[in-house]
Order: structure tokens, then C-alpha cells, then sequence
């Protein structure tokens, strides 16, 4: 079935189109039903059941679940373990042994190691039993025992499996905007802090509050982390794209933010909000405070929310970066709080602790009436609350051991162990990136991802017409047969069309990074050579 | 120029929809604990907080061991922690994919999920697939991943019980369907009536509704009622007649205070009856770690089983889920505990049935303790809890007591709650948060207040209650009768 692509003009987000269909394999199960034709089921009753339809079929199914994405568990990564399982079926079946996970910013499962610390609190704080009996308590460092007690008695009963305040427990929501003080040199309020079990739901919370119809639209950075473009397709809204500048270590240029706002409102769009990723994925890229406050001036003047996705403020790589959160930033300029409506997320998923199991976040927000804020607390509180082990992390996250402390010393050097290796293996991969054919690839200044450009042979770009993929999917999909690596196409993220990219991590441990390069450079000189002009 | 993100133009979806646990009664609640009044909340199925304590054995395993593995290379560990602990902590950190920090497998770790496959067959004596099982971060988001996958417009109805938990009418707005009632019959013990049902999907297709699922609470919350096998199978058939997703809600399934009608699941008695309706009916089946006699709710575990759903819509419901990465790994590894339990001769058993035998027995006794005591109070009726955790209580609010509620601008049964509340500290939930018959009223509390605390507390809602109700009266009184 041929699968290229040529929605109607009419349609208004073609934007949108291209990140959804271009990565679509003839194979794939997914999204690949009558899309053409409306999804709507007649309701026609069946007597007798047997004779008609079952009631969920892909044709009533809701359509915008059909219609989103989410590239990083898409099709590549399901091809990958469609591959794992053969190996492990038949080892030998495929010319390498392993498959290497470059596609998911999941460090735990590349073995990276918890931070002592933490779980050490953890642990204390689960199983309070061990905290009451002193030999037991022999195992745990003193400050953690005593982090422990403090957290337990925050909590009513010590009772860390019962339901907590909808917004988190409030002793840890103290913690987190001591934290938040502490770094941005501001202070924050408790009550401002909405716990949830990681930024993503975080992000479907405030998408649904702002999406009144397919009229509304997003500002969202092109390439972007396709949770933006999956939620706002999910929730029946439109992605209104800005390009990143590549020439410039993907820039955000206010200009460019201007020109799609107008070309979106003189189509009707109403754009609501404007979703900034700093340090940016997949492109890593750290912004300066200059361009911070332009931007913090774009939202007031234009009247939108600005959603900050900060989850990886502790991944900053360059010393001639540092991260500023935007409430720092908008409160050092000459606005008070309430007149920049923010969204501030943070995850305990990234940074040097890694802790994506366990799902934990929250999102800090600023600038809003006491109704919305209401409404926000009365969406979140369907799910009762997130999980407690989660919300324990963030607190730690976001008030870690200081000087002083017994654990300070070996948590310190577990951090910058781990930070350090990061950007050592951020710099190795860039420059094997860059010695390949045909691919220039910007350093990562933070985050955990590089995002290199691939200049593809026309040869290369016709092959992967013929099998119906995108070019980009059709390198990331050979990548994968001949070597193990999975990455993810630029296509899951968005580019500029005719570009391509794909998106790797800087995640396997330092001692396979050498098998990644040797590997993708053997392969990258054998397909070029295949498929040179 | 009006905010961003104002009142106004916020989502109609998210305007519309409430969600009475955490609502009014509790908001207030809050802010009098806040002051210093001491609160018996009994507004939320929450176990712990009220002083359940945790199953040692799992907290054992999970907490202490997978989450600090470093524990499990201590040379002591054996003094410490009892052998089985210990191999389970190395198999369920075997399971995962490096350790509790690792995002898992969007639908859930396989092994866990191969686990509660077979929790399932041995339960029902039917072999389960474990790639129709997701797991989720509890039941709740399972319930919304599944609702937000069949509601297209407002022209999409679901059946709903009234009573109901708020979870389904609040996400149904939320989602922008349609919420089409069935009443259930207090008279009779709760009880599901198929004319009812019928006149309920008639009614929505007269306004242009398609009907699309049904959902069942068993046991039922708040109504606590255990249906039998002879009521799964008319409404299994009536769904399949009506061509309709059952969701089964089957959170309750540990929680049984009677012997007449023990806990079937949909599953089992769609199985039984075999025929096309077997292979035919789609069922969506939930389960948690919240309730039961392990009242884990702050870990959030769930999971949800999918019979009858084809393999590409099943992918569609996957690419959701996969959008949040995966669910909490401790809250699938409470899951994995929780269906594989220590076994006779496991060196845990004696103490793990020790202590879950001991919750149960003290909830069938306390769900006694508080329909006795609801029912000896004027004006009150009360059915008895046959499962779940709640008592929901009919209050016969005098005419006097229903025209002091509009003055003060509440609606009845939150202007009794709220008086309740501010006399008594005892934090419960209206039944308009529920739903309930038009001028009917009731309150749901839980059972879950300590056994020693009861009688205390049932006695300071009789004076309560029978003051407010000599307040309100007129000479007679309502009769039972």
C-alpha cells in the first residue's frame, strides 16, 4: 500500500503531517487504517452481536489517538526488539551480538548507577522497620537515616503507601521550593508546586486546559521531544512550529517566533501557548539569559503561557553555558510573578540521577488566577496523586546532601563522576560524527541526546522512496540491520523539509562508547559507498 | 487584554468536569486541620493513613532490597532479611531492565505481566495472555487510557451506575462523551436492573447517542454490592446484544464481607459461557495495589486486561501509553507481589497470611460495626456493605432541612456533610458526588477508621446526627416504613 503523503492543502498543519506519516513503514502496524475516510461509526445497533463489528475496531476508535505519535518507542525501536528477540531465539541470526540502545534517554538500563544516597533514604523511608532497629540502621550513612526520620514525619502515619495531598506531600513541597530558592536566588511557593508522576502527565494536564478545539494552537520548537506534538494531537489541538536554527547551534531567533504567530493567527489559530525545552531535546542546545528574557518579553506582549521544560537543568556539558530557569529570569526582569503565566517542569528522570522508573516530577506554576489554579488541582486530583517514592526523589533531587553532611563527600563524587563521563562521552560521539561523510553534527551543550545532520546521496533518498520510508527512517532502519545501534529519525522530532537527521544518545557506559563509533563508522562508510552519487 | 489562561478561555471539558473525593468536603476539611480541629477522614479509600500497616513481605522485598541493592551484597543481608525476600528482590531486579531507575517497557515489565497472567488463570481457570495486559500507574490511569481510546465526540455514550465513583463521570467529561446513567435499586440491595438498562440506552440513542461501553464497579463502590454470577451473565449478554465494551472494575475483588456471593470475575463467567460470545464480547478488565488487604495507594499499581481486542487496536492503545514512557517500576513490582504471594512453605507465609488474614477479618467486621451503627440512627437507612470499602448511608433529610440548604446556597446533602463535618470532624463525601436519585441523599464514608476508634465515632455521628435531625423536623418524623 502506498503510503506517500499529500494531504490537501487544505489541511492547515502540515507540519504536523510531516512528523506524523513521513517515518511510516509499509509493515507497521500502526496508524496505517483508512485515515483518509472519516472515522465516524454510524452507531448502526447490532441485534445478535455476532453479525456486526466489535465496538472498538480501529474504525471508532477515537481518531486522535490515531492520529499521534511518539517516534522514541516508534518504529525503529520496536524494529530493534523484533531483533533482540531473534538474537535471543537464534544467536548468530544477525552480524552483531548486541543491540545497542541509543534511542531513549534511560540511563539506569545502560548501567548507570543510582545515587547512593538516595536510595538510601529511600529504602529507610519505605520500610521504616529498618530506621526503628539499630543494627539495621548500622547499614545506612547517618544523614541518611536522619533525611529519612525527617521525611517520615512530614508524612501522617509514616504511611508511605497511602494516598497523599493531590499536589504532593507537603513537607516535601516545602523541600522542593527551598530548593528552587536556593538556585534560582528567589523565592518560591510550596503551594505553587504540583508533584506528578513525571513531567510528561504534567504536560497532558496543562495541553488539555488550553486546547478548546483544533483552533487553538502551540508554539513548539522544531526539532522538538515528541511529546509535545503527541499530546497536542491527542487532545485535538494544532502544533504551531519554529525552526531552530542549525547554523547557529540551534538558535531561537524571536523573528522566527514572530513570523509563524502571525502566519497561524491569520489562519484563525488562536496560539495559546509556547513551549521552550532548555537545555533543548534532541538538540542540547543551552540558551543564553539574553535570549531568555526576549523570549519571557515575546509571551507578555503576545499573551501567551510559557511552558518551560527545564527536566534537564542539571545536564549542562560547556563551561561557556549555564542553565537560568525562567522564573529566575522573568522574576529578575521588571514583571512581578503574576504577570507571566509559567509552567516550570522538572523530572528526577534525568540530570545525573536518572531515576526515570520511577516517575517522579513536578511542574511549578506561576502567573495564574486562583480558578485555573483551582481547575489545575481539580484535573490532577483524578488521579488521587502521584507516587510517593517519586515524590520522596524530587524532594532529594532538589535539595541533595551539602557540605558538611557525612554523605557529602561520596555523593559528590558519584555526581561528578557521572556528569563528567556524560560530557566526555558527549564529545566522543561528536567528533566521530563529525570525521563521518556527508554529517555535521552540533556539540551538545546539555541533555543527553546529539542530533548530527546527514547530507543523503540521491541514491540513498530514492531507495527509501521505493520502500515507502522516509530517507532518514530508511538509514536509521539499515543502521539498525547492520549494526544494533537504534537511533531515532529525525522525522520523530521535526526538521526542516528536505533535511535529515537522526537522534542518538550519549547514554551507552564510556567503555562501549568505542564499539558505538567504531561500529557506526563502518557502517556509515559501507552505505555511503552503496549508495554515493 | 484577558490572561492567557483565564477562567473564560479555558477547555470546556476541564470547566465541566468534578471529582467529589477531593472536592468541597475535603477542601474544607483540609483548611479545619489546618486549624488545629482534629479530622477523621473517611472521605477517601486510603487505608494506610487511617494506620492499616503494610505487608511486611513486600516492603521487605520491594522497598528495602530492589530499592537499595546494595543491601542485597551486604555478606549480612541474610541476618537481616528472611531468605525468600531476598530471592524474590533478585528476581524482580533480574526482571527489570537495570534496576528501579530504568523506564520499563511502556505496557509494563513482561515478566510482571507474564506473572499476572498467571494470577488470572489460576483464578478463574482460563489462560490469560500476558500481551493483552498493561500495567499502569494505578487502575485510574488505566480507566482513563481506555475511556480516552473510545470516546470520539459528545455523541459517544457510556453507561455509567448511578452510584458511581467520580473517576468515570469526571474523565467522560474530561474527554468531552457523553455519561448515560443506569440507576441501581437501593431497595434491593443495590441490585442492577436489565429493564432499567434498557430504557437508560433507549433514551441515549432517542438523542442521537451511540451507546459505546458499560461500566461495572464489582464489588461496587460506593455501594459496596457483590453481583452474582447469574447478574455478570444478563449484562454480559446485554452488552453483546447491544454490541457495547464492558469495562469491569474489579478493584474491590480481595474486599468480600459475605459468603452468599464470593467474587466471580467478568472474565470467568464470559469464559464459562463459551459460544461467540466468548470469542466475541469485548471486555476490559482493572485491578490495583491500592485496595484489597494491601491498601498500597501511594505506590500507584495497576494493571488492566484486554479480552477480545484486536491486535492493531491493542497497538493503538500501546503507542498511548508508550507517550508516558512507562509506569513506576516499584508500583509493577507491588503488582508482581501482589499476584504471586508467598506460598505454603515459603519461610514469609505464616507471617504474610497472618497479617492479611487480619485486615480482612477487620474490615468484614468493621463494615458490621458501621451499618449496624448507620441504622440505628433517626432517619438513616443503611444496606450493608457486602464488599469495597465504603458505607453509604441514605439520609432522609427533613423538608425544614432541605430549605436551610438552599438558603445557604449547598446543595442538601453538602450543607448535612458539611454541618457533619464542622460538629464531628468526620470528613465524609455527599452522595451528590456519586449521583443518587432525584431528592435522595446519602453520605459515603469509609470503613477504614481503626476497629478500637468505631464505636467513638459512630457515637458522635448518632449525637450528630439525631440532634440535626430534632432541629429539622416537624412532630412526626420519618418513618421506615
Amino acid at each position: 500500500m502506498r503510503r506517500f503523503v499529500a494531504h490537501s492543502a487544505r489541511r492547515r498543519n502540515n507540519f504536523t503531517t510531516c512528523v506524523l506519516r513521513h517515518c511510516t513503514l509499509p509493515l507497521r502496524l500502526w496508524s496505517s487504517t483508512s485515515t483518509s475516510k472519516p472515522c465516524y461509526f454510524s452507531g448502526s445497533v447490532a441485534s445478535g452481536g455476532s453479525a456486526s463489528a466489535p465496538p472498538l475496531t480501529l474504525d471508532t476508535i477515537n481518531p486522535k489517538v490515531l492520529k499521534c505519535e511518539y517516534a522514541v518507542l516508534g518504529e525503529t525501536f520496536i524494529l530493534a526488539q523484533r531483533l533482540q528477540q531473534e538474537l535471543k531465539e537464534n544467536p548468530g541470526s544477525h552480524p552483531f551480538n548486541e543491540l545497542l540502545y541509543c534511542n531513549i534517554g534511560n540511563p539506569h538500563s545502560l548501567g548507570q548507577q543510582p545515587i547512593t544516597f538516595f536510595r538510601e533514604v529511600l529504602a529507610l523511608c519505605d520500610h521504616p522497620v529498618l530506621l526503628d532497629r539499630a543494627e539495621t540502621r548500622g547499614y545506612f550513612s547517618a544523614d541518611a537515616v536522619e533525611r529519612a526520620l525527617q521525611i517520615l514525619n512530614q508524612i501522617p502515619e509514616r504511611a508511605t503507601g497511602a494516598y497523599s495531598h493531590t499536589q504532593g506531600i507537603k513537607g516535601l513541597r516545602d523541600t522542593i521550593a527551598s530548593g528552587i530558592e536556593a538556585r534560582d536566588g528567589y523565592p518560591a511557593d510550596p503551594n505553587d508546586i504540583f508533584l506528578i508522576d513525571g513531567a510528561s502527565p504534567a504536560v497532558h494536564i496543562i495541553i488539555q486546559l488550553l486546547l478548546r478545539s483544533e483552533e487553538d494552537g502551540i508554539l513548539c520548537p522544531i526539532p522538538q521531544y515528541p511529546l509535545y506534538s503527541g499530546s497536542i494531537a491527542l487532545h485535538g489541538g494544532s502544533l504551531v512550529p519554529y525552526y531552530l536554527d542549525e547554523e547557529t547551534e540551534w538558535g531561537l531567533e524571536i523573528s522566527e517566533l514572530k513570523n509563524q504567530l502571525e502566519t497561524e493567527k491569520s489562519k484563525g489559530i488562536t496560539v495559546r501557548a509556547l513551549v521552550v525545552i532548555n537545555p533543548g531535546n534532541p538538540t542540547g542546545q543551552v540558551l543564553a539569559e539574553s535570549n531568555q528574557r526576549e523570549i519571557v518579553d515575546f509571551c507578555k506582549n503576545e499573551g501567551l503561557v510559557l511552558i518551560a521544560d527545564e527536566v534537564y537543568q542539571e545536564n549542562v556539558y560547556v563551561p561557556d553555558k549555564k542553565f537560568h530557569s525562567f522564573k529566575k529570569v522573568s522574576q529578575s526582569m521588571k514583571y512581578g510573578m503574576e504577570d507571566i503565566p509559567l509552567v516550570s517542569l522538572q523530572s528526577i528522570s534525568k540530570g545525573y540521577y536518572g531515576e526515570c522508573g520511577r516517575r517522579g516530577g513536578y511542574m511549578e506554576v506561576t502567573g495564574f488566577c486562583s480558578e485555573i489554579r483551582e481547575q489545575i488541582y481539580k484535573v490532577a486530583s483524578l488521579d488521587t496523586c502521584s507516587n510517593i517514592s517519586g515524590q520522596i526523589l524530587a524532594s532529594l533531587v532538589m535539595n541533595p546532601p551539602k557540605v558538611g553532611d557525612d554523605s557529602y563527600e561520596s555523593f559528590s563524587s558519584e555526581k561528578e563522576a557521572i556528569l563528567s563521563s556524560l560530557a566526555r562521552r558527549a564529545k566522543t560521539l561528536e567528533d566521530a560524527l563529525n570525521s563521518l561523510e556527508g554529517v555535521t553534527c552540533n556539540r551538545a551543550e546539555g541533555a543527553m541526546y546529539l542530533f548530527p545532520r546527514i547530507e543523503l546521496p540521491k541514491k540513498a533518498i530514492e531507495a527509501a522512496k521505493a520502500v515507502n520510508t522516509a530517507p532518514d527512517a530508511f538509514y536509521a532502519r539499515c543502521l539498525l540491520n547492520a549494526t544494533g545501534i537504534v537511533v531515532i529519525p529525525g522525522c520523530g522530532f521535526g526538521q526542516v523539509p528536505g533535511q535529515w537527521h537522526f537522534r542518538c544518545t550519549i547514554l551507552p557506559q564510556e567503555d562501549k562508547i568505542p564499539i558505538v563509533v567504531s561500529r557506526l563508522t563502518e557502517f556509515h562508510k559501507a552505505f555511503m559507498d552503496e549508495f554515493r552519487n | 487584554m484577558s490572561k492567557p489562561l483565564d477562567y473564560e478561555n479555558l477547555n470546556e471539558n476541564v470547566k465541566k468536569c468534578q471529582y467529589a473525593v477531593r472536592g468541597e468536603l475535603y477542601l474544607r476539611a483540609s483548611e479545619l486541620q489546618k486549624e488545629g480541629k482534629k479530622i477523621i477522614f473517611t472521605n477517601v479509600g486510603n487505608p494506610h493513613a487511617l494506620g492499616q500497616k503494610p505487608l511486611t513481605f513486600p516492603r521487605q522485598v520491594v522497598i528495602a532490597l530492589c530499592q537499595a541493592p546494595f543491601l542485597l551484597d551486604d555478606p549480612n543481608v541474610g541476618l537481616v532479611f528472611p531468605a525468600d525476600t531476598i530471592a524474590r528482590a533478585k528476581h524482580y531486579l533480574s526482571l527489570t531492565s537495570g534496576g528501579l531507575g530504568a523506564y520499563s517497557d511502556s505496557r509494563g515489565i513482561p515478566g510482571i505481566r507474564k506473572e499476572v497472567a498467571e494470577f488470572i488463570e489460576r483464578r478463574d481457570g482460563y489462560p490469560s495472555d500476558p500481551e493483552l495486559i498493561f500495567l499502569t500507574d494505578g487502575a485510574s490511569k488505566g480507566v482513563m487510557q481506555i475511556l480516552n481510546a473510545i470516546i470520539r465526540s459528545d455523541r459517544d455514550g457510556i453507561l455509567v451506575p448511578v452510584p458511581q465513583y467520580p473517576l468515570y463521570s469526571a474523565t467522560i467529561s474530561l474527554l468531552g462523551g457523553s455519561l448515560v446513567p443506569y440507576y441501581l435499586e437501593e431497595t434491593a440491595n443495590w441490585g442492577l436492573d436489565i429493564v432499567n438498562l434498557r430504557q437508560s440506552v433507549a433514551q441515549a440513542r432517542s438523542q442521537g447517542k451511540t451507546v459505546r461501553a458499560m461500566v461495572i464497579i464489582n464489588p461496587g463502590n460506593p455501594t459496596g454490592q457483590c453481583l452474582s454470577e447469574a447478574n455478570l451473565k444478563e449484562v454480559l449478554k446485554f452488552c453483546y446484544e447491544n454490541n457495547l465494551v464492558l469495562l469491569g472494575d474489579e478493584v474491590y475483588q480481595q474486599n468480600i464481607y459475605q459468603d452468599e456471593r464470593p467474587f466471580i470475575s467478568a472474565r470467568k463467567v464470559l469464559m464459562d459461557m463459551g459460544g461467540p460470545i466468548s470469542k466475541e464480547l469485548q471486555l476490559v478488565s482493572f485491578h490495583t495495589v491500592s485496595k484489597g488487604y494491601w491498601g498500597e495507594c501511594g505506590q500507584r499499581g495497576g494493571y488492566f486486561e484486554m479480552t477480545n481486542v484486536s491486535p492493531k487496536t491493542v497497538e493503538e492503545i500501546y503507542k498511548v501509553a508508550s507517550i508516558s514512557l512507562s509506569p513506576n517500576v516499584p508500583g509493577q513490582i507491588f503488582l508482581g507481589l501482589m499476584v504471586s504471594p508467598p506460598k505454603p512453605g515459603d519461610i514469609s507465609y505464616e507471617r504474610f497470611v497472618r497479617e492479611s488474614k487480619g485486615v480482612l477479618e477487620s474490615l468484614r467486621r468493621r463494615a458490621q460495626i458501621m451499618t449496624d451503627g448507620f441504622n440505628s440512627c433517626r432517619n438513616v437507612v443503611c444496606n450493608f456493605t457486602e464488599g469495597a470499602m465504603y458505607s453509604f448511608p441514605q439520609i432522609r433529610l427533613p423538608p425544614k432541612a432541605i430549605e436551610a440548604a438552599k438558603k445557604a446556597g449547598k446543595v442538601p446533602d453538602v450543607f448535612y456533610c458539611l454541618k457533619l463535618l464542622e460538629a464531628t470532624g468526620i470528613s465524609t463525601v455527599p452522595g451528590s458526588g456519586f449521583g443518587q436519585k432525584d431528592g435522595v441523599f446519602h453520605l459515603r464514608t469509609t470503613i477504614l477508621p481503626a476497629e478500637e476508634d468505631m464505636p467513638a465515632i459512630m457515637a458522635s455521628f448518632k449525637k450528630f446526627n439525631d440532634d440535626f435531625m430534632e432541629q429539622y423536623e416537624d412532630y412526626r418524623g420519618y418513618s421506615r416504613m
